[in-house]
Formats: C-alpha cells, structure tokens, sequence
C-alpha cells in the first residue's frame, strides 16, 4: 500500500528525512519567533494612537490577502534562494495576523479598567504591563496561533525557493510522479501543522488568566 | 517590462484560467457552505461537527493537500478545486451559521408572530440580515481561495502560478515578477471590492 | 481638605466651558457632592482633582499642596478613586484587586494581605470566601463594594466617586448607599461625590455643590439647598417636592413630643425619618404616631403639627 511505501522511504532514507524534517521546523519557529518579536512590540507602542492603530491593521491586512506563494517567488529575485530568503519570506507572511490581533486586543481592552488603573496611580508601563497586556493576551495569542499554522504551511512551499523543509519531497514527488514520496512530505507536514495548531491552542488556554477563562 | 509587453496575451491567458478555477470553487463553496450552514445554524451539534472537520481541513498546508489528492484524483484543475473548496468550506460555513444566529431574536419573533412561514423568514428575514457577515467570509474564502490556486499551477491547474514556476525553473526575474505581482493585484483587488460590498450591506442594515 | 479656585477647562469645539471659573472649597472631612444636569461639568472638575484631566486655568489644592506642583502619578496613589463600571481587573483575584495601590506603594506582603481581609470586613463582604474569587464571579453590588474597598486601600485622606452606584438596581444601591454612610462613620475622609441624583445627594452629601454649564449654581447643605434654592433652576432641579424631601432628612426622634399627650395606636421607630411617619399617618388616617426606640420602649409621640413645623411651613413665604 502507499503508506507502507512511504514509511519504506523514509527508513532508506533517514538523514534526508530528518534533514528536511529540521529544517522544515527551524524555519517555521525561526520566522514565527521574529515575527513575534517584532509585530508584538510593535502593536505595543502603537497601542495608544488611534491613527497609528488604523494605519497598522489596515497594512497588515494588505499583507494578508497577498497570496503566500507570490510573497515567496517575489523574495527571490531580490535575495536569491537558500534558507535566509525563505525565513524572510516566511517572517513577512507571519506578520500581519500577530499585528493586526496585537493591535485590535489592546484596543478592545475595556476603556475602564485603563480608566481606573490610571486613576489609582499606575504608570503608563504599569498599566501596559499589569493590565493591559494580560487582558489582551488571549487575543494575542490567537493571532500567534493563527500566524504558526500560516508559517508552517508556508514553509512547505519555501522549498520552491530552495529553502528546504518537507515541501522538497513533495516537489520531487510530483516531478517523478513518485506517491510515496510524496506522502512522505505531505503527512508529516500536515500534522506539524496540525501540530502546531494544537500547540499554540494549548498555550493560549494555558496563558488565558485564570479569572478569564471560560467555565 | 519589455517582456510583459511582448507576452501580455499569455499573462492574460494565464490570469484568466486563475479566475475562472477560483470562481468555479468559490461559487460550489458557497452553495455548499449555505446548506450546511443553515443547518448549523439551527442545530449546536451539526455547527460544532462542521466547525471542527472544516477546522481540521483548513490546517493542513496548501501544498500538502494537493498533493494527497493526487493519488486520489491525479493532476489538473479537479484536484485543484477540491482543494479551494474545502478550503473555503471551513470559513464560509462558519460565516453562515454565525451570521444567522446572530439575526435578532426578536426580529425572528416578530416575523413568526406575524405568521411567516420558516422558509419565508429564512428567505426574506435571515439571510439578508445574515449578508453582511457572509460577505465577510466570502471575502477571506475568495482570498485563501486566489493564494491555493497559485500554488495549484504546480499540478497542471494553470493559473498565474505558470508565470512563476516558470520563472524560477529557467531563473527569469520578469516573469516571476508579473507572475507574483498580477497574483498579489488580483487577490487585492478581489479583497477590496468585496470589502466595499460587505460596507455597503452594513450601511443599508443600519 | 480641597481648595479649588478659578477653575476653567475647555474642549476643543465646544460651544461653552466645561468648567468655567469654578471656586469652591471643600472642608476636611465633609463629603462634597457634584450635581448636575449633563454637561454641566462635575465629572470634569473631579477628574481634575487628580489630574486625569488637566486645567486649563486656576488651580486646585489637596492638603495644602497645588496638586499641579505634585508628579500625577504619586497624587493619585494618595487619592481614592470609585468609577461608576467600577474597573475591577478581570485577571486579578479580589484580593489583588484591593491591593494594587498597596503593591504599588511597596508594602510588605503580610501587611497587604491583612489590610486586605480588613478592608473585606468593612465593606460587609466575608473575607475568607471572597479573597481568592474573582470579579466574574461577583454580583453587580458585591463588585461595587470592592471597588470602595480598593480605593481605601492605601488609607488615602481624599477620595473620589464618579457615580458609584449608578449601574446598580434601585435596591442595591439604596443599600449600599446606607453601608457607605456607615463606612464613612468610622473614618474621617474628604470626598468628593458625583452624581445626577438629587435624592442620593441630600442622603449622602454635607455639602451639595450644584453645576450648571461648567459654573456653580449653589453650594450648601442639603437642609440650607431645599429650604432657599437660590434660583428657579435650583427649584426645578431639586424637584418640586421639596417640602417632602426636607422632611426626609429629619428623624423622627429629633421632632417628637414627651409628656401630656395620650399613646396613640400606630407606631414608628425612632430612626425613621418624617416623611416615611407622615406616609404611615396618612395611611392609617391618624394624626400622630408613638416613637419607639429600642425594645420597642415609647419615647414620646410624633404629631402631624409638629411635622408640618419641620418643614419650614411659611419659609417660603418668607422668601417671597
């Protein structure tokens, strides 16, 4: 059967497997992890100039609707192929849903609770960290949540651009019409997106203040 | 440039077979999702089932679910769209059932106690007031639906995606720059007009 | 104490000021209530106070001090603070909520942790039961009596109440109007209350400052502001029962009369004011009422006679 096929090729195989199954989640975290580091800060200062906000989500939603594959293919007349183009790529996809629900949870913070934190004497910073951010942590989360899946499915196509990762088998199996290795891209791909989904579910429950959850 | 203006037919031909799958999945998708999303609508369990397969469906990268289906439908434009369809399944089901629910209940009442019949409530009451938010996910699903067929060039679908795996197999800069740029306009200019629409019905519902 | 004098803000596109040229002083332990019809700038002027809002002209001073001359930050750790949707944080447990100007401050965490259960008592909310909830799980009442509890944590000498009891049912907030005056029994604090409410005003305030379009229509106690209101809006706004409403600020134990008269049938307690005995006389169709105190033991008799002398009967026409 295929599957046996597949599992067959992966045992003759197992360094180019595992090569690519590393380089598949190296990219992914890497892109996810800088994307994080920049859109979150990002939306952190923009948090109290309305313009600022507006000009932010309206951009990142631009970004969005931008096919994954065209952001990709356009890195590589611009800086070639191999595995930093494809983190570049792979950063600019991860950016807009981290910014964009940044941006609209701190925003949808409840005006009153900013209004009585400052009231009793809080700083900016201490009603930014104490209060603010800790509300709109679930937001947050959901759009890391949201940006992972993006990332990991992308990374699939960064072989196209010579980035390596699992998408390799995919491609080569198209090019030969080889099914088992095909499915050995595609399967495990899939569940480390399904992988990630369920990760990134699990920290954003994790990370939801106790008094916020839902019962 | 130059090459864009000595090719532009095939850029055409090109941008024109990217519309046509897109619209095709776009359009069962969305007789699809009303069926099943007006059943969401009225039953918690059905919503729940629907959300978590086309949940599930949704997660599993572009590239990777064309190429499960190969073996199942070989190459070409079928395998393509029944990957755009799941795909946009997921969303506009969703948007659906969510829209309808959120139709007041009062409004609904009324309707019933002035002896309209379920299927003329659904008809003349829910769905038009359950628009805005459909449009709302017809906007994403027509955008996710754009991104997959780009990527669907790759197993003989066509599509803009020609231009640019072509580009990179013979390292030609321009025809992956028309070919990423005309995707990236195409899926802009999808996500602004339905954008405009969604307005427009929030405006006439207020 | 609070000294504001001259205070002017103004909005960019407004018509009128906010607060035009407004001088009141509010004495050290009194409790100051702002009214209005909206717009008319009291929850402008109480922002001020801690400078969530800055002035435009004049100035206000908190103990002395021109509140202008002080870091914002630090006045406001010192200055209680009670919001109508009160703000209590969602992720923060009771306790955490009552501490955060403690926490601010750098108190020690045993000494937190007892203000905290005293504070608990206070405000009639048993400690061990509501320390480790969280504000979900609260009643619209109960999230109002953290609130207060909150702002008295840092045992601050001012507070301010923006409309406490506002989002509260009508049964609610009459009892936890009744518990903040018991609070405020105990200490000796300086507030400055807000609301649109004239009956909650003559019940809590000392002092009831009333605004109109950013300037200070009348400023007196509530016996002073129903027997002469100083203009036709003042009348109007204090409702044209007046006469009723004065009566509802006397007890009935301050109008009774001791010997000579015979017991009477119906009775009411010695705490209750005139205008819930003139009700009970007018149902039971009686002229006077015994006063009882505590056991049930008569004090004395309340007649309708007397009554209508407490309310000033011909001070009106004396003003005329």
């Amino acid at each position: 059967m295929l599957f046996i096929d597949a599992w067959q090729f992966i045992v003759a195989h197992p360094g180019r497997f595992a090569g690519a199954l590393t380089t598949h989640v190296a990219l992914s975290a890497a892109a996810l992890g800088l994307a994080i580091a920049m859109a979150v800060p990002v939306g952190v200062l923009l948090a109290d100039s309305r313009r600022g906000t507006q000009l932010a989500i309206t951009a990142a939603n631009f970004g969005r609707t931008l096919p994954s594959l065209a952001v990709l293919a356009l890195v590589m007349p611009l800086l070639g192929t191999g595995f930093v183009p494809a983190l570049f790529a792979l950063t600019l996809l991860a950016l807009p849903p981290i910014l964009i629900n940044t941006c609209a949870a701190l925003q949808q913070v409840d005006a009153d609770l900013v209004d009585a934190a400052r009231g009793m004497g809080m700083t900016y910073a201490q009603v930014m960290n104490q209060v603010e951010l800790p509300v709109a942590m679930p937001v947050i989360f959901a759009g890391i949540r949201t940006a992972s899946v993006q990332v990991v499915s992308g990374a699939v196509l960064a072989s196209y651009i010579g980035g390596g990762g699992l998408g390799d088998f995919i491609t080569a199996g198209i090019a030969m019409m080889a099914l088992p290795q095909l499915l050995v891209g595609a399967i495990p791909a899939t569940m480390l997106a399904l992988g990630a989904d369920w990760l990134f579910g699990l920290l954003q429950r994790t990370l939801t203040p106790v008094g916020m959850r839902a019962t | 440039m130059k090459w864009l203006g000595n090719n532009w037919d095939q850029v055409l031909v090109a941008l024109g077979e990217h519309i046509v799958i897109s619209f095709t999945a776009l359009a069962i998708a969305f007789f699809l999702s009303l069926v099943i999303g007006i059943l969401a609508a009225r039953s918690e369990r059905v919503f729940r089932w629907a959300i978590a397969f086309t949940g599930f469906l949704y997660t599993i990268p572009t590239l990777a679910f064309l190429a499960l289906l190969i073996p199942v439908v070989g190459l070409g434009r079928a395998n393509a769209i029944i990957c755009m369809v799941a795909f946009s399944l997921m969303i506009m089901i969703r948007n659906v059932a969510i829209g309808i629910r959120e139709v007041p209940a009062d409004v609904v009442d009324a309707a019933r106690g002035m002896g309209m019949r379920g299927i003329d409530i659904l008809a003349m009451i829910e769905l038009p007031l359950a628009l805005p938010v459909i449009v709302a996910g017809l906007r994403i699903a027509t955008v996710t639906v754009i991104s997959v067929a780009v990527v669907a060039a790759y197993i003989n679908a066509g599509g803009l995606g020609t231009l640019i795996f072509s580009g990179i197999s013979n390292d030609f800069a321009p025809k992956i720059w028309v070919g990423g740029l005309t995707s990236c306009a195409l899926a802009v200019a999808a996500d602004l007009s339905l954008a405009r629409i969604e307005r427009w019905l929030r405006h006439r519902a207020d | 104490m609070i000294e504001i004098r001259g205070l002017v803000k103004r909005f960019p596109g407004a018509a009128h000021p906010a607060v035009d040229n407004l001088t009141l002083t509010v004495p050290e332990g009194c409790v100051c209530v702002l009214i209005g019809p909206s717009g008319c700038g009291k929850t402008t002027t109480m922002r001020m106070i801690n400078r969530l809002v800055e002035p435009d002209a004049g100035s206000i001073s908190v103990g002395g001090r021109n509140v202008t001359h002080v870091d914002p930050v630090s006045l406001r750790r010192n200055i209680g603070y009670v919001i109508q949707q009160v703000g209590l944080f969602p992720h923060w447990t009771i306790a955490d909520n009552i501490a955060t100007v403690p926490k601010l401050l750098g108190w020690g965490e045993g000494r937190i942790a007892a203000r905290v259960d005293e504070l608990l008592e206070r405000v009639g909310m048993e400690p061990t039961t509501f320390r480790a909830r969280f504000p979900r799980e609260l009643s619209g009442g109960q999230k109002q009596r953290v609130g207060v509890a909150r702002a008295l944590a840092a045992d601050p000498p001012v507070m301010l109440m923006d409309e406490p009891f506002g989002a509260l049912d009508p049964i609610t907030r009459a009892r936890l109007q009744d518990e903040f005056l018991r609070i405020l029994r105990d200490l000796r604090k300086t507030i400055v209350f807000v609301t649109h409410d004239i009956d909650e005003a003559l019940k809590l305030g000392d002092r009831i400052a009333i605004l109109r379009d950013g300037a200070l229509v009348q400023y007196d106690a509530p016996e002073a502001l129903l027997a002469r209101p100083a203009d036709a809006f003042v009348e109007s706004f204090v409702g044209t029962d007046r006469a009723l409403k004065r009566l509802g600020l006397i007890m009935a134990e301050a109008a009774l009369e001791v010997a000579g008269l015979p017991a009477p049938s119906l009775a009411i307690p010695a705490h209750a004011n005139l205008r819930d005995a003139l009700s009970r006389m007018l149902e039971g169709g009686v002229d006077s009422l015994a006063v009882t105190g505590v056991n049930g033991v008569v004090l004395g008799v309340l007649t309708m006679s007397a009554i209508r002398r407490h309310t000033g009967a011909g001070d009106s026409a004396n003003n005329q």
